[in-house]
């Protein structure tokens, strides 16, 4: 109960955010400016003196073992992949994800192999609660950076709550311990695995991180904007397509 | 009459060849874009060699001026002549520095082809992946192609899996001019060092 009267606080600040969250051309507004460049730089510090050199270091790895570890957290992202697929009423990909993680979680040793491509079930794209809000019509709210985990929204930011609220089962066998289902897992299984996605995200983009850091003016409105196109893109779920721009904003250049 | 053949001929490969530049699609233009690129990346020549013949195709495949207005979002209506003039030259050379940087890195870039769409007559989208290697994923790149003038086609815009980078240039030129007490001066000196670093 106590569980559900924070959610529905939480939801209720959430709209009051997002009433007062976007400018007048549509855009969401970055209400803590200030708050979010102090945390932006402290994020950059720690990915200078941890993340960066820990992420060279793993794509030293071989790749088998790169490709391996990737998959496996691939695997486990399913856990909140098809609880979001099935609120956003997509019980196809849910079927998909479900037999794709039985399959992985078993014949593909805890998901280090996929020989669920084999058989037929695709990889999808992966879902959250905070891509589940924004189907359901929730606006971003204000943009937010958060130390450590980076750029957000305070929808995203419900999300995550949500999750570590009983929307992720990976999360409550870890951290909270359900214990009447799973004893194997401990809580350090969780952050060791949260961390090394973050490796490993961070070592697939290497050169692309780089690239924008020395050639943007301005990286922390830069940063801001590619995660906000993301995460549009991700809840329109518009993966074929370019739907990225529409061509009025480029006819208002020809009209003058 | 064996003049009046080889006038035909001669005639014939004309209309040929200006049919052929008139009809080179928009796929075909980044195909060739590409594969420049991509021959001057692999090549031995040294970074600075390659980072002047990137200049060059920069130069010729993209549409510079169209970009870097566009990037300006609403400030580009309070342009007075003499900035609009400042910033097209200071933004010509902005964006060459920064679209040979990025790509300098890339030693192994190559691109596949995979389709086009026509949105108008004005811009052709066309989708192509960069092929993936062991220390990267593959990575979905479509180009915004301005096809108003079929023989001078221009790039306008990259959309590297789904994100657009003059929309991300655009909201960083914005979020500089606005932070500035909406002074565009701000942003034409972040360009000026930028330059000059």
């Amino acid at each position: 109960m106590k569980r559900i009267t924070t959610l529905c606080v939480l939801l209720l600040l959430q709209f009051m955010v997002v009433k007062k969250a976007f400018s007048d051309d549509g855009e969401v507004k970055d209400c803590f400016e200030t708050l979010n460049r102090v945390t932006f730089a402290f994020n950059m510090g720690l990915d200078k003196v941890i993340f960066k050199p820990v992420s060279k270091g793993y794509r030293k790895l071989p790749s088998p073992i790169r490709t391996g570890t990737s998959n496996a957290l691939n695997n486990l992202s399913n856990l909140i992949t098809v609880p979001n697929n099935i609120l956003q009423g997509d019980f196809r990909s849910a079927a998909n994800n479900s037999a794709r993680f039985l399959i992985n979680s078993t014949l593909g040793i805890v998901g280090i192999f996929d020989p669920a491509n084999s058989f037929g079930f695709e990889k999808g794209e992966k879902e959250d609660f905070g891509q589940t809000l924004g189907v359901m019509g929730v606006g971003e709210g204000c943009y937010l950076v958060l130390p450590v985990l980076g750029p957000s929204t305070v929808r995203d930011t419900v999300g995550s709550l949500i999750s570590m609220n009983g929307g992720d089962v990976w999360y409550n066998v870890t951290v909270r311990d359900d214990e009447e289902y799973v004893k194997e897992f401990k809580e350090s299984d969780y952050w060791v695995s949260r961390a090394t996605g973050g490796v490993d995200f961070r070592a697939k983009n290497l050169e692309a991180f780089d690239s924008i850091e020395k050639n943007s003016v301005d990286l922390y409105a830069t940063v801001r904007s590619l995660y906000l196109q993301d995460r549009k893109k991700k809840i329109d779920n518009s993966t074929g397509k370019t739907e990225a721009m529409d061509d009025g904003d480029w006819d208002t250049l020809e009209n003058q | 009459m064996k003049f009046i053949r080889n006038i035909f001929v001669l005639v014939f490969f004309y209309f040929f060849l200006i049919n052929y530049s008139w009809s080179q699609s928009a796929s075909e233009f980044i195909s060739s874009v590409t594969n420049e690129a991509s021959n001057i990346l692999s090549s031995k020549l040294t970074d600075v060699e390659k980072i002047e013949q990137l200049k060059k195709i920069g130069e010729n495949a993209v549409d510079i001026d169209g970009v870097g207005l566009y990037t300006l979002g609403k400030y580009r209506k309070t342009l007075t002549d003499n900035q609009k003039k400042h910033y097209k030259e200071l933004y010509r050379r902005y964006f060459l520095k920064s679209f040979s940087g990025r790509l300098v890195g890339y030693s192994d870039a190559k691109i596949a082809v995979l389709s086009e769409e026509i949105k108008n007559e004005k811009y052709t989208i066309v989708y192509t992946k960069l092929i993936g290697t062991t220390d990267r994923p593959e990575v979905k790149i479509d180009w915004r192609v301005y096809t108003k003038d079929p023989e001078n086609l221009l790039i306008r815009d990259l959309i590297i899996e789904g994100l657009s980078l003059a929309r991300a240039q655009k909201e960083e030129f914005n979020s500089i001019i606005i932070n500035n007490g909406n002074n565009i001066d701000a942003l034409l000196e972040s360009l000026n060092k930028f330059l000059e670093n």
